[in-house]
């Protein structure tokens, strides 16, 4: 399992590739037979020209870390990675990614789904969108604590 | 002594990321009550608490976890990861 919080940008489809190695590769042990990933980028719309993401350093990283062990638990994972970015993102760019590992689609499928619902709402992480017209702090959704709702037992 | 930490629109409005306050504060909700009635740029940000996430010793919480032995509590709105 690998969390890393960076300014960096980092190239989806190399991470992908080493998570799949690292997953199938001599060495695991063979448990893996499906692996979901999910990208998701900066978009340009409402003439948005950049991102730029606040975080909490100190709490970052161990929030994510305890999300992905409760989704290793819940799905029998045998592996995850998410990677999240801060710092100024231009359009097209990669924010983060998760990659998630597990004997069967439907639990890398719904793994990478509730990883991704719990980095929205639960990861410290602000989005301020700079475009042509200023700037402006991005408004949480009411959807988004609805998708959190789903999985909750 | 207590650390609180701000982010996001919250620190913008008071105006500092960080500052170690003296606070005599049972719980979260008594300490937004001392800053809200120290300056007007607390009572600007914390004007709509439901606005308003907590994390005690960076963990997440809520407004009536208890003070005692906590060395950092931060406050910032809903967050906007993904």
């Amino acid at each position: 399992m690998g969390v890393r919080v960076q300014s960096d940008p980092f190239d989806a489809g190399a991470e992908l590739t080493a998570f799949t190695a690292a997953v199938s590769g001599a060495g695991a042990a063979g448990q893996a037979g499906a692996i979901v990933s999910f990208t998701g980028l900066v978009r340009g719309d409402n003439a948005l020209n950049a991102l730029e993401i606040e975080h909490y350093p100190a709490m970052t990283k161990p929030a994510i870390e305890a999300m992905v062990a409760d989704a290793g638990d819940r799905w029998s994972l045998t592996d995850a990675l998410v990677i999240h970015r801060h710092g100024r993102l231009e359009v097209g760019q990669a924010i983060m990614m998760v990659a998630t590992a597990a004997p069967h689609r439907r639990a890398a499928f719904e793994a990478a789904d509730f990883l991704m619902d719990y980095l929205k709402s639960r990861a410290p992480f602000w989005k301020k969108e700079i475009g042509q017209g200023g700037e402006a702090w991005v408004d949480a959704k009411a959807t988004d604590e609805d998708d959190l709702k789903r999985w909750s037992v | 002594m207590i650390d609180v930490v701000y982010f996001a629109w919250v620190r913008e409005r008071i105006g500092t990321p960080r500052e170690t306050v003296e606070s005599n504060a049972a719980t979260v909700a008594d300490l937004i009550a001392e800053l809200t009635a120290r300056e007007a740029r607390y009572a600007a940000a914390f004007a709509d608490v439901t606005a308003i996430r907590v994390a005690v010793d960076q963990e997440l919480s809520d407004f009536d976890a208890p003070l005692a032995g906590v060395r950092e509590v931060a406050f910032f709105p809903p967050m906007t990861g993904g």
